[in-house]
């Protein structure tokens, strides 16, 4: 094969030197499963607490966890082609349902998320946006050379702008900006010099003042909430304030598991979804808090050794990008649950109850094992 | 896959991604260090910030307040207990708009205005934040049903038991027992915020007020676990509370009850008292209210009603109103007079019906008197002047004493001052002395006024407490009693601030034989040919089965101008004279003395009396109570 230089490639030369295991048979990856159960596991048990100490949300949950990991197997058996072949036309129809939202899509508390086909399904596109962007931009650098020439950098943000910002008018602050992330990690991993990154990033933060002025009334209340939640302790400030209240007195080992009292007593708000990290920070301490981020990690980090495996561009950019990605659910949420960032919405990855997020990550985790698996050079 | 593009440098691609991605990766774990290092400042660095934090949400110290004492009567029956009430109770700091809580509660219980104002007004003077306050007393289990409903959608709002004062014999003993009252503005200022957290309510008047700090009792705390929406979840640690004392006192409720009855619907005042105690037994003033509509806070038109009656229910007659004396003061001055030898037991006079200082033209009339002269009672001594109540000699008598020598006499039995001594409302009438009449009228002191004061008229006020006490007294033969309403636990009455009289020991016993025969003469006297009977024998002396003692008195109940002929069918009711009758009995052995007052009853003798006598006979013959006390000495006497 021409490409047998590859293999001898430093980066991808280190890992690539081992036997075929069971995983590749079945296009899993044992390591990536074994993580993803144990940290479902852990978040099922935090669930568990967060709820009350009740079995039905947490069965829910399982189901959830169940299809979700469903949907990793039976993608990863899908071989990255397929994926690429069907791409701009995954892509187009995101990009119209997410414009049939404006016209068809579902209000709750004043934005617009949700799309419903009656009688078969009601989903949230901009969630699958979150795998669509990468998956197109990775389609859009295979076959171009890297690093990108600036016109394709131009015409890559523009594929990027038009999901974002249809999403950010719905709206979505949070998740647009999950999709912005993971559509620019894919150009930073394409090999975007790092002058226009880091020229891209002090633009950012020279015109992050002006975008208060392009915020919406809740949005500034949340920021301003960041900086001063005692303004308003018993309103906006109350999340906030019993988040920090409840991770800052579990101390080192916490309270005990069902020992909560911030979440048990209901000072806590939303103890079982976005806010879940401050029930574990209280009940385990910082010990648990340092289990579960060591466990994202090695999971983020088994992402980017199969990433640094991929063989070809598109798996390369697509499995980092999705890595990545996952990070940034990771950051935001414990960041916003610890007073560190505005309140956003975004959940706890496999920890968060609720179904679509955990389908979306699944999902993820299944196309880098379909990625990896699905080689063109044994080994 | 196709085949790379040339145009792909597959090297440096793998190469850029490879360091791309361990950057990335670094920068990530960078940024998860700076997560751990958030986490390590608030869970370390500020541990003792948030733990502090969270325990002050979750843990609240909440009074526990203490059970207020039980008051008895003599007998042990109870006149106020606690009994459970439910009050709906509003969380501010829980209900997410209160303006709308309030709206929603309107819909579906009955508010009014007043409801509102009132619970703004308590919200206002909370204590503590997360307390909650009242907005509705007393609910029914109707409404309790009601708000349980909509309860759901009223974060904040609770129904909540508390025990309340409760008078369970009502408007009977209202005036003999005060009552308690919701602790309103000036009150809240006035007590200590601690003794009385968590307490609703303070004895505003009678006993209630004057033993409150005993009743009382102490307040407990108890620190509770609570969740966001402040539910108490558990106890964490009590300390409990120490009930108030329980009162018992002399009064007896069915004597009172008697007393009423024998009133009844006239407006009027008993006031009874055991005359070795001075522990009162009967304290009726009518009309009377329900003291339990104050309790949980009356409603505004109901109040207004009470308040601005002509009959005025509020108004306590037996320790507030002040009255002339009138007749009842004769055996005093008689008793003063012989003692100070202004007269003796045979110095006689001619009675003309009416009497005249020297030097002046004005006349002063027997009750007897007739225009034609043919008033009078004829030939009067000391003991006829009593038992007929002749006004003539005592016109003279206190004349010749003088009105310092009459002050003198008169405060030792306890008049102008208040000697109630855990009586909060008493008052302490007017004992008029020439000082005083220069003080306010700037006018000096004349005969004419110290002959008023011979028969109780002119300046001279008296309670029917006073009245009473007075004449327990004379039934002591001189011994001071201190009126009271505590019959357990002395110790508590020693903290009354009033005088306490001393014994009147400078008179002998044949002053006091004479008096206090002269008195059982006004009542047993009888079958004597016209003008010689006792002035009560006709109305209560026929029949009656024990020696009592009295004596009748009538007290001007609106100014009657000189010159003027009473005629009680021509005035109004209400302008009639008010009548009075005091007594004792059984007369060697005294159980009871008692003062009635039934106001413009008319003649004391005729009106009053009765009531006297119905008293007395409750207490001295139907009674077969702990004491037994005194059908054997009545029956021994018969």
């Amino acid at each position: 094969m021409s490409q047998d230089f590859v293999r001898q490639l430093p980066g991808s030369g280190l890992v690539n030197q081992r036997k075929v295991g069971i995983g590749h048979a079945v296009h899993l990856d044992v390591p990536m499963l074994l993580l993803l159960l144990i940290i479902s596991a852990y978040g099922l048990l935090i669930l568990y607490s967060a709820v009350g100490q009740q079995i039905e949300p947490v069965i829910s949950q399982s189901i959830k966890i169940l299809v979700g990991f469903s949907a990793m197997v039976v993608i990863a058996q899908i071989s990255p082609i397929v994926y690429m072949r069907l791409a701009p036309w995954i892509f187009l129809v995101g990009l119209i349902t997410l414009a049939l939202i404006y016209f068809f899509g579902i209000e709750v508390k004043g934005s617009r998320r949700w799309l419903r086909i009656p009688g078969v399904i009601t989903f949230q596109p901009s969630e699958i946006m979150k795998l669509m962007l990468p998956l197109i931009l990775a389609w859009y650098f295979q076959d171009r050379h890297l690093p990108p020439k600036t016109r394709h950098v131009f015409w890559s943000l523009v594929i990027i702008a038009i999901p974002v910002l249809l999403i950010a008018f719905q709206p979505d602050l949070g998740t647009s900006l999950i999709i912005a992330a993971s559509g620019l990690f894919v150009l930073l991993l394409a090999g975007v010099s790092w002058r226009l990154v880091f020229s891209a990033i002090g633009l950012g933060v020279v015109t992050a003042p002006a975008l208060w002025f392009v915020l919406r009334d809740y949005q500034r209340q949340r920021i301003l909430t960041l900086l001063d939640p005692e303004r308003d302790p018993l309103g906006a400030g109350w999340n906030i304030i019993q988040s920090k209240t409840a991770i800052g007195s579990g101390g080192l080992f916490g309270k005990g598991l069902f020992e909560g009292t911030q979440s048990n007593l209901d000072f806590l708000p939303e103890s079982q979804t976005d806010f879940i990290i401050a029930v574990l920070g209280e009940e385990l301490g910082l010990a648990g808090v340092v289990v579960l981020l060591i466990l994202y990690l090695l999971l983020i980090g088994r992402g980017v050794i199969l990433s640094v495996q991929a063989q070809d561009t598109f798996g390369r950019l697509l499995s980092g990008s999705i890595t990545f990605t996952f990070f940034v659910y990771v950051f935001v949420n414990i960041g916003m649950v610890s007073g560190i960032l505005p309140v956003v919405g975004v959940p706890l990855p496999f920890v968060s109850f609720g179904g679509t997020s955990i389908l979306t990550l699944f999902a993820g985790f299944g196309i880098l094992m379909s990625v990896h698996t699905h080689r063109r050079i044994t080994l | 896959m196709v085949e790379p593009l040339a145009l792909k440098d597959h090297t440096w691609e793998s190469r850029i991604f490879f360091e791309r991605i361990v950057v990335g990766f670094a920068v990530l774990v960078i940024l998860t260090l700076f997560l751990v290092a958030r986490f390590f400042y608030l869970q370390i660095v500020q541990y003792d910030v948030y733990a502090t934090l969270s325990d002050k949400n979750r843990i609240q110290v909440q009074p526990v307040p203490p059970i207020r004492g039980l008051i008895y009567d003599r007998n042990g029956e109870l006149l106020a207990d606690n009994s459970p009430s439910f009050n709906l109770t509003i969380t501010p700091e829980r209900s997410p708009d209160l303006e709308q809580t309030l709206e929603h509660l309107g819909s579906i219980l009955s508010l009014t205005d007043e409801d509102i104002a009132g619970f703004r007004n308590r919200v206002k003077r909370r204590q503590r934040p997360f307390e909650s306050v009242p907005l509705l007393f007393k609910l029914t289990t109707e409404e309790i049903a009601q708000f349980s409903v909509d309860r759901h959608a009223l974060p904040g709002v609770e129904v909540e038991a508390k025990l309340v004062r409760h008078y369970p014999r009502g408007e009977l003993m209202v005036h003999a027992v005060g009552s308690v009252r919701r602790i309103n503005e000036s009150d809240a200022r006035r007590l200590d915020p601690v003794a009385y957290s968590g307490t609703d309510h303070v004895g505003k008047i009678g006993v209630e007020k004057f033993y409150e700090e005993d009743l009382l009792g102490s307040v407990g705390y108890q620190q509770v676990e609570i969740d966001a929406r402040g539910k108490v979840m558990k106890i964490l640690e009590s300390n409990l509370p120490s009930r108030g004392k329980d009162l018992v006192l002399h009064v007896d409720s069915s004597l009172q009850a008697a007393a009423s009855a024998a009133l009844g619907d006239r407006r009027g005042t008993v006031v009874a008292i055991e005359p070795k105690t001075g522990g009162i037994l009967a304290l009726v003033s009518k009309p009377g209210y329900d003291p339990n509509l104050f309790v949980t806070g009356i409603d505004h038109k109901t109040y207004a009603a009470l308040r601005d009656s002509k009959d005025v229910p509020l108004f306590n007659r037996a320790l507030q109103g002040q009255y002339e004396p009138g007749s009842t003061l004769k055996p005093i001055i008689g008793l003063a007079g012989l003692v100070t030898g202004m007269t003796n037991p045979d110095y006689t006079i001619e009675d003309p019906g009416w009497f005249k200082l020297p030097k002046s033209s004005r006349l002063y009339r027997d009750w007897n008197w007739r225009a034609s002269g043919a008033g009078g009672h004829g030939k009067v001594n000391l003991e006829k002047a009593i038992y007929r109540s002749c006004n003539i000699y005592f016109y003279g008598l206190a004349v010749k004493m003088g009105i310092d020598r009459l002050d003198d006499y008169l405060a030792l039995f306890g008049f102008g001052v208040n000697t109630a001594l855990d009586l909060p409302e008493a008052r302490s009438g007017l004992l008029p002395t020439r000082e005083w009449k220069e003080e306010t009228r700037g006018l000096p002191w004349y005969p004419g006024d110290t002959v008023n004061i011979g028969i109780g008229q002119g300046d001279m006020l008296v309670t029917p407490l006073q009245l009473a006490t007075a004449v327990t007294v004379i039934a002591n033969r001189g011994k001071w009693v201190s009126p009271r309403m505590l019959k357990s636990g002395s110790d508590l009455i020693d903290r009354s601030t009033v005088p306490r009289l001393d014994s009147i020991d400078l008179i002998p016993d044949p002053v006091w034989d004479l008096v206090i025969g002269a008195m059982e003469k006004v009542v047993h006297r009888g079958n004597q040919v016209y003008g010689e009977n006792g002035t009560a024998w006709a109305y209560i002396g026929q029949d009656i089965e024990y020696r009592m003692a009295g004596k009748s008195g009538t007290a001007q109940g609106v100014g009657i101008k000189q010159g003027e002929e009473y005629d009680a069918e021509e005035l109004d009711e209400r302008q009639r004279k008010h009548a009075w009758f005091v007594a004792f009995a059984p007369v060697d052995n005294p159980t009871i003395a008692l003062a009635v007052l039934v106001e413009n009853g008319g003649g004391g003798s005729e009106f009053a009396s009765p009531v006297a006598r119905a008293v007395l006979d409750h207490y001295l013959l139907n009674n077969t109570g702990e004491t037994g006390r005194v059908v054997a000495t009545a029956g021994e006497e018969l």
